[in-house]
């Protein structure tokens, strides 16, 4: 069996090690466009903020390739599928035959047409190592940083930059800061958070042109900048496979076995759409564990074993100069609220289920409130007074602690 | 695989397994220089109500949702046994929000920690099963 995996991060390793639960000698074949051995791609901010270097970077020790009999090739680009001759044609013109093909292409920046934004001087954006590495490079204490983008991205990358710039100014049409998973409240009390650390906001406001090295605002404000960070978003690469017949809508469209509508082709991560367990939707759930879950499940699959992913939701663990962040599931029912000085807790049910949950700076045990929201317990089953104060398994009963504490069988 | 089980009808609440735990990774031999006027952070924790205590910590899970979620890696599984490498870890709490048991918990050195079955100090078997005075924590194969 001859597997290919094009991508090198966390969907495609997730692949290698799925494939290796159920095959351990066919030939597999990993592609990587970057010329690098797989690392973390969130931990580029945590690099600029030092808390990391490249080589801890490494999502999996030096030997991974070897140790699981793979053939790396890195800074090697996949231009084209050919899903009849079953083979992957590389941007040098190389042709790679597969049996099994996994697709884990990742997404790219999106960069908006703003007018006068092709003349700015110095202008990056954040998602790669190589972003960081050049970003860095231009970091000194009398820049002034203008990041366009209050989401994930544009903040991870303002704290890990903030301590060596000397302005730094975040822009967001959104009238709050990470406004995928916060609500307004727990923004508020990030924000104000972030803004102790040489950080500025401008909200509900938006870049309309550019004036050289200045952004004039929606609002008529006028941004000047020596370095320009465009963070409002990522689009799924997903041309490989709609080149090659295979549906896409806004990401590859995938089942819950991680296949696409192309025969023994599989996808996973954020170049997918993967369905919503909580809300029933396909969509983009750009997140690294599912991306690593969906891998694993495809590379299981791929290998002739049955794995079935079917539990991805919305989660995001991200936290700011100390404070964190904890989030999942989907905000529409019932809320039940608590909030002090540097904490916010929201819990959202309905249907007798818990939908989901934002947490601010007392994040602890979030995982048990994760896990109801994922297996669908119904609250009834448990004593959802004492868990909504905090998660604790004193909320089960004694029969359900005896599965998961004492090793009972379900 | 040996894990270490719960006997929740024979707990006291004593808690002298968070002791334990503290003193075997605190890495000082002498266990009252280790514990004396200390705030101890144990990686096993016990829950407790009227009429009813238990101890929690890792389960050495077989589909560990901690493993699979870490953004770094840090998180491993070596020989059955879910460890991790605190070098790695840069404390962005995945693991926090995904561990079912709430079993992985916030360090003091802005890393997490979680049980390791007292393999990385010089205990090498679980403490806290050695200082439970009733058996409501076994270390065993079921």
């Amino acid at each position: 069996m001859q597997y290919v995996i094009i991508g090198n991060s966390a969907a495609g390793v997730g692949c290698v090690e799925g494939i290796r639960q159920a095959d351990k000698t066919g030939k597999i074949t990993v592609l990587s466009s970057e010329p690098y051995h797989t690392y973390s791609r969130p931990l580029i901010s945590y690099l600029l903020y030092g808390k990391t270097d490249e080589e801890k970077m490494k999502y999996r020790r030096a030997s991974f390739y070897e140790d699981n009999g793979c053939e790396f090739l890195p800074g090697r680009t996949a231009a084209a599928i050919d899903p009849k001759g079953k083979t992957v044609r590389l941007t040098d013109g190389t042709e790679i035959p597969y049996d099994r093909l996994m697709v884990a292409t990742g997404s790219r920046p999106f960069v908006p047409p703003i007018p006068g934004l092709d003349r700015v001087s110095s202008q990056f954006t954040f998602m790669s190592l190589d972003d960081a590495r050049a970003l860095e490079k231009e970091l000194s204490p009398d820049k002034r940083v203008l990041i366009m983008g209050a989401g994930l991205i544009g903040l991870k990358c303002a704290e890990g930059i903030a301590a060596k710039v000397g302005e730094l100014t975040v822009v967001d049409l959104a009238p709050h800061i990470l406004p995928s998973i916060l609500d307004p409240d727990a923004a508020a009390l990030v924000q104000k958070h972030i803004e102790g650390h040489n950080i500025r906001f401008i909200l509900s406001d938006s870049v309309k042109e550019f004036s050289g090295n200045a952004a004039v605002l929606a609002s008529g404000k006028t941004v000047p900048f020596d370095i320009l960070i465009v963070a409002v978003g990522v689009r799924p690469n997903t041309a490989l496979i709609s080149d090659a017949g295979g549906a896409v809508n806004r990401g590859i469209v995938t089942d819950d076995a991680c296949r696409t509508t192309l025969p023994d082709i599989f996808a996973a991560g954020d170049c997918t759409e993967s369905r919503d367990a909580v809300s029933g939707e396909h969509r983009v759930l750009a997140l690294l564990p599912n991306a690593y879950m969906q891998g694993e499940c495809a590379g299981i699959n791929m290998a002739g074993g049955t794995a079935v992913y079917d539990k991805a939701i919305a989660m995001n663990a991200i936290g700011f100069f100390g404070l964190h962040v904890l989030t999942a599931g989907s905000y529409q029912g019932e809320d039940y609220i608590s909030a002090g000085e540097e904490t916010y807790k929201r819990l959202i049910s309905s249907d007798n289920r818990l939908r989901g949950f934002i947490l601010v700076g007392d994040v602890a045990r979030a995982g048990i409130y994760t896990n109801l929201i994922k297996n669908k317990t119904a609250l009834s089953s448990i004593d959802y007074d004492l868990i909504k104060e905090r998660p604790q398994l004193l909320a089960f009963s004694r029969k359900e602690r005896k599965i998961m504490l004492g090793g009972a069988a379900e | 695989m040996k894990r270490v089980y719960v006997n929740e009808e024979w707990c006291l609440g004593c808690h002298l397994c968070e002791y334990y735990c503290a003193f075997a990774n605190s890495g000082i031999k002498d266990m009252v220089k280790a514990l004396k006027d200390v705030q101890i952070n144990p990686r096993l924790r016990i829950e407790e109500a009227p009429g009813v205590s238990f101890a929690v910590s890792c389960r050495h899970c077989d589909e560990p949702l901690c493993v699979k979620g870490c953004i770094t890696g840090s998180l491993h599984i070596e020989n059955g046994v879910i460890t991790f490498d605190k070098e790695k870890c840069v404390g962005c709490y995945t693991c926090i929000l995904s561990c079912p048991y709430g079993a992985i918990m916030p360090s003091e050195t802005g890393a997490v920690q979680k049980c390791e079955l007292c393999l990385k100090n010089s205990f090498g078997t679980p403490a806290c099963v050695k200082g439970c005075p009733n058996q409501a924590i076994v270390f065993e194969e079921r």
